[in-house]
């Protein structure tokens, strides 16, 4: 019988379960399945259950951040505002366009969220819990992330509608240029850590890798924004120049997938940013009590998500020449600039330097990377701003 | 059949019959997205050698970049949903003797060569040892080198192609 600790009652319930069902007569092998069915049924509901509370919550935050109410009718301050969406959701019919790609049509959503929530699989919720500590584990993350992009390409597609075929070429664009200071920055962190495991990545963050790498962090949160692809990423789905982009056409529960999908997606970036780069479940306690420890990865994944909510509400939508130049004149290079940098530093600082010296070596090299981008960025405005003056000459479109 | 072997035959069905599907199909972006479950079944196939590192780079390269890029320059190029392109070339008797070819040349290597169990070795952490093997002199860095300098020429080139005229101005 497994020896009872409250600080690691997850683990507890785990063993005991499996200590039950093999006294029970099971053969061990099929316990380890049951068990393990449990525990992705468990992670799978956490995930898509989430979205319930976080819809409600990103409304509540939008409308203060825009001096509104938000929802407030059903419930102590609207708390089951999202149930009675639901609902409404789930009684809507669901219209096929005439002309669409039945299949295709129906798989896209449900594409769109199955990669989301396996990235849940190889986040570490405390240090005895995670689902499966692959030593491929951020690989898997961008990965199971990729195939979004798809989803999204299959429903626009599938509609037969010009809107959401727009949405989705936008999409394309978007997301697969996105992935590159993605994957770029996201090298950063098993470079410091010796490991692509996440529970390994949260073990050296002694010091949280954001003190590391504060530009590796930015460029890993903007372009998973982007990833989203919410505001000010959104030109997929700008609902002023194509209605609602690729899920134009969805109504009813398959519109709610769509929803799920996006909102759990940022969820999940929010989650992967404090694990890779604020310390995931560490705090003080969580070595002793690891239950404590998923009291901390929710609260750093709450916050990041707040930020993304703060950046959603306030920052107005981006031109999609705007979206490339960021990307491609100013992430990209950043990216690789910062990723041979951290490599560089990580050789030359001798290895008797461990800790928080080391931790704070490296920021200030990344503090002095980042004074000179700014300079090189000022100096480059000022020449565009100086060539703009003299004539109102028309501007070359920028394509 | 133990459950490994129900496993590895239903994934390979998967991959072969996928396969077949993506040069059958009429609708270009069907055949783009059997490709995609073409790739994915191969992925499992690599999962279930406990290559883990290859099933999710497959993953990544294959399904995240180059299918994408598949559909999404199908969906530029040709009328969006009507599209069913002819399904043979001309030259399809030349390409029919070359399949057959390799095929017969597989297939004889398969019966001729005696191929050797793979040693019992620990594969928990490949890709330690594939990073390695990747700088190391004696084993793979000429070969890694090479394929970075012509993956640069190609990324070189397709920039060069993309690149509009310049106009003198």
């Amino acid at each position: 019988m497994p020896e009872f600790s409250f600080g690691n009652i997850m683990v507890y319930a785990y063993d005991m379960i499996g200590w039950a069902l093999v006294t029970y007569g099971l053969d061990s092998k099929l316990v380890v399945i049951i068990q393990k069915f449990l525990a992705a049924f468990l992670l799978a509901n956490f995930a898509l259950l989430t979205p319930i509370f976080t819809i409600w919550l990103e409304r509540k935050i939008a409308a203060r951040f825009q001096d509104r109410l938000g929802p407030n009718r059903v419930g102590p301050y609207g708390l089951f505002q999202s149930f009675a969406d639901i609902l409404k959701l789930l009684t809507k019919e669901i219209i096929t366009p005439s002309g669409a790609d039945k299949v295709v049509y129906f798989v896209g959503p449900i594409l769109s969220v199955a990669p989301v929530l396996g990235i849940w699989v190889v986040i570490p919720f405390a240090s005895t819990m995670i689902g499966a500590n692959l030593n491929v584990g951020v690989l898997y993350s961008v990965a199971m992330g990729g195939i979004g992009t798809l989803a999204i390409m299959m429903g626009g597609w599938a509609s037969n509608n010009k809107y959401a075929t727009l949405g989705a070429f936008r999409a394309a664009s978007q997301l697969v240029s996105y992935e590159v200071p993605l994957i770029l920055a996201l090298l950063i962190p098993p470079l410091l850590a010796g490991s692509m495991g996440m529970q390994d990545i949260v073990l050296a963050q002694g010091t949280w890798f954001i003190v590391y790498a504060p530009i590796a962090a930015a460029i890993f949160f903007v372009s998973s924004l982007a990833e989203i692809g919410r505001a000010p990423f959104d030109i997929l789905e700008a609902e002023s120049e194509i209605v609602a982009g690729y899920h134009v056409e969805y109504s009813g529960f398959l519109f709610a997938i769509w929803q799920l999908g996006e909102f759990l997606h940022a969820f999940t970036i929010s989650a992967l940013v404090s694990v890779l780069f604020l310390g995931g479940w560490r705090g003080p306690l969580a070595d002793v009590y690891p239950i404590v420890g998923i009291v901390y990865l929710l609260a750093k994944t709450y916050f990041v998500y707040f930020i993304s909510m703060w950046i959603r509400a306030t920052v107005p939508r981006i031109r999609i020449d705007q979206m490339n130049n960021l990307n491609w004149k100013f992430l990209v290079p950043l990216a690789l600039a910062a990723l041979v940098m951290v490599a560089l530093v990580d050789k030359l600082l001798p290895a008797t330097l461990a800790g928080s010296g080391r931790a704070w070596a490296h920021f200030a090299t990344n503090v002095v990377l980042m004074v000179i981008v700014f300079g090189m960025l000022r100096s480059e405005s000022r020449r565009l701003q100086n060539l703009s003056l003299p004539a109102a000459a028309p501007v070359a479109p920028a394509h | 059949m133990s459950a490994q072997q129900i496993v590895f035959l239903v994934t390979a069905g998967v991959a072969l019959i996928s396969a077949a599907l993506v040069v059958t199909v009429r609708n270009l972006i069907h055949a783009g997205l059997w490709l995609v479950i073409t790739l994915a079944a191969v992925a499992a196939i690599y999962v279930q050698l406990e290559a883990d590192f290859l099933a999710v780079v497959q993953v990544i390269l294959y399904i995240g970049a180059i299918a994408i890029l598949i559909i999404f320059s199908v969906m530029l190029t040709r009328r969006v949903m009507a599209d069913t392109g002819p399904q043979r070339i001309p030259q399809w008797p030349l390409a029919a003797v070359v399949a057959l070819l390799v095929a017969g040349g597989l297939a004889y290597l398969l019966v001729q060569v005696p191929w050797p169990a793979a040693p019992d070795v620990d594969v928990s952490d490949t890709v330690l040892a594939l990073g390695e093997a990747f700088v190391d002199p004696n084993l793979f860095v000429i070969p890694f080198e090479v394929a970075t300098i012509i993956l640069l020429v190609a990324l070189i080139g397709s920039i060069s192609l993309a690149l509009p005229e310049r106009e003198s101005d």
